[in-house]
């Protein structure tokens, strides 16, 4: 805490021309036995790619940081390098605080046990602490609206419960860097409404934030930092909010990339 | 510099405790199914197999060897133990795996979790084993407190064959198959119903299979009431040890490629 000012300088989160080779292929779900074969007859194909090449940015405590680009751009990739889940092939993440990465809510629930067994169990892969979850655990069944439900074995839920726990489970993070994967709402009507104004509270509470999405215009009016990522390659990187988000739209209709704009790396 | 990375390890692990008793929890109630007769039932399964064996041994095939319930009890409780902490093992990676994509967590802590499970369920029937040796009157001495080695030396073996197989089994799906057949030939390799002294000069062969050692070791202090050479105890804790250093091995080496295999 004394030195404040230093941190405050000091980027929260730096990527250093980070890339991550990909792979796909034959390899999975196979046996020894099919392994072996597919040598043996030469079948075995296993493709390698770079799904970020020389990723270079960094951004400041505060920071609202949207990444755009078409699918397969390396989005979800480059977030599992920054969340730790994923190791750069090259290059380096340095970090600079707590971070908290929701990135598809929904799964990694287990449908045998108890709603509350589960807000438990997602608590502790969130990080939080079993005080914490103890002292919250009324909270977050309230925010979901399953007071009716915390007994009942999770597969017995419908698909908009299952992101209503989701979402009230997650949304009580508090990290100094919070990355969002196409998460700022769930759930229909009422819920979508409430559930956007607490992950609007929670990015006006000061935690720097990722942000994933595909609605330009979300990302137009929350961000102050644009990356824009296409095909691995970082096409534009800057606080030229308007200037970066015109150009990705222009694109979109065009399909024909932008030459010397704002924080390109080739 | 090996020091600071052995205590993050530890502080990681740290870290995550509250995860981990979540995961425990988890597999215990996964593995009972929510009823008590669940419970019962691990403790009633390996005791028919044993009625069974003692059965067909003591009365069809006429063994006298001593103490030979208790002698077929020894080779049971380690072997099940060893049996269902590897084969439950084997999955936790896979079963698993819609987790460590989404939240960075240490991923051995799966496995681990698993094998709580499997030795609750060995305390339990080794709980069943001591209730036997009182019936077949077997006089408990101090000695008894040394089974605290082999039953150590079987939880860090059983973790470390573990973090093996659940590595392999992300990279080839049919492990299961071809450890369920060796686990077959291992057990029959275990000398749980025989005994190993008709092999005469073959006989120190069975020590290069550390399920048998650790099984003998309970023979020598429940039966034999009496202590393991020292060599026993060092083959005893190197076979643990081994285990264990090549299981962290192959975590260490393909702990990131894991991500690519599910």
């Amino acid at each position: 805490m004394e030195n404040k000012n230093n941190t405050n300088e000091k980027p929260i989160l730096l990527l250093d021309n980070v890339s991550i080779r990909y792979i796909t292929g034959d390899f999975k779900e196979i046996g020894i036995k099919e392994y072996i074969l597919r040598r043996i007859t030469r079948k075995y194909h296993v493709k390698e790619f770079w799904a970020d090449r020389h990723i270079t940015f960094s951004i400041n405590r505060g920071d609202m940081l949207g990444i755009i680009g078409t699918n397969g751009a390396g989005k979800s990739t480059l977030l599992k390098a920054i969340s730790g889940i994923m190791r750069p092939t090259e290059g380096y993440v340095e970090i600079g605080g707590k971070i908290a990465a929701l990135l598809e809510l929904g799964s990694g629930f287990d449908g045998d046990l108890t709603v509350k067994e589960n807000t438990y169990l997602r608590g502790a892969m969130l990080g939080y602490t079993k005080k914490f979850m103890d002292d919250t655990y009324r909270d977050i069944i309230a925010f979901a609206e399953l007071e009716d439900y915390e007994n009942s074995a999770f597969k017995h839920l419908s698909s908009g419960m299952k992101s209503r726990l989701a979402f009230s489970i997650a949304s009580l993070v508090s990290p100094d860097i919070l990355i969002l994967d196409e998460v700022l709402s769930v759930g229909d009507g009422a819920f979508r409404a409430k559930s956007e104004a607490k992950m609007k509270s929670i990015i006006n509470g000061g935690a720097t934030t990722i942000l994933v999405s595909h609605s330009i215009g979300q990302v137009r009016s929350m961000c102050n930092k644009i990356l824009w990522l296409d095909h691995g390659k970082q096409i534009a990187f800057g606080d030229d909010v308007k200037g970066i988000c015109d150009a990705y739209e222009k694109y979109l209709q065009t399909k024909v990339l932008p030459e010397n704009i704002q924080g390109a790396v080739n | 510099m090996n020091k600071t990375k052995k205590e993050s390890v530890v502080s990681r692990f740290l870290e995550h405790k509250f995860l981990f008793t979540e995961l425990v929890k988890r597999d215990f109630k996964k593995k009972y199914k929510r009823t008590y007769l669940g419970m019962l039932w691990s403790v009633l399964s390996p005791l028919l197999t044993l009625l069974i064996m003692s059965l067909v041994f003591k009365q069809f095939f006429g063994n006298r060897t001593e103490h030979y319930t208790i002698y077929l009890f020894c080779g049971n409780i380690v072997f099940s133990y060893f049996s269902d902490a590897t084969n439950g093992g084997m999955g936790s990676l896979i079963a698993n795996s819609s987790i460590f994509t989404k939240v960075n967590v240490p991923k051995y802590l799966f496995l681990f979790s698993r094998n709580v499970s499997s030795l609750i369920n060995f305390g339990l029937t080794l709980a069943v084993f001591f209730i036997f040796c009182i019936f077949d009157g077997i006089t408990f001495t101090f000695g008894f407190f040394w089974l605290i080695v082999p039953i150590l030396c079987l939880i860090i073996f059983n973790i470390g064959v573990g973090l093996i197989l659940s590595a392999l089994f992300v990279f080839f799906r049919d492990m299961q198959y071809l450890w369920s057949v060796f686990t077959t030939l291992l057990m029959y390799m275990s000398a749980i119903f025989y005994t190993t002294d008709s092999f005469g000069a073959y006989e120190k062969l069975f020590l290069l299979n550390p399920v048998f050692v650790y099984i003998k070791y309970f023979r020598i202090i429940v039966i034999d009431n009496s202590f393991p050479s020292i060599q026993y105890n060092l083959l005893a804790i190197g076979y643990a040890l081994l285990a264990f250093a090549v299981g962290s091995l192959f975590y260490k080496k393909f702990n990131h490629k894991f991500l690519y295999y599910v």
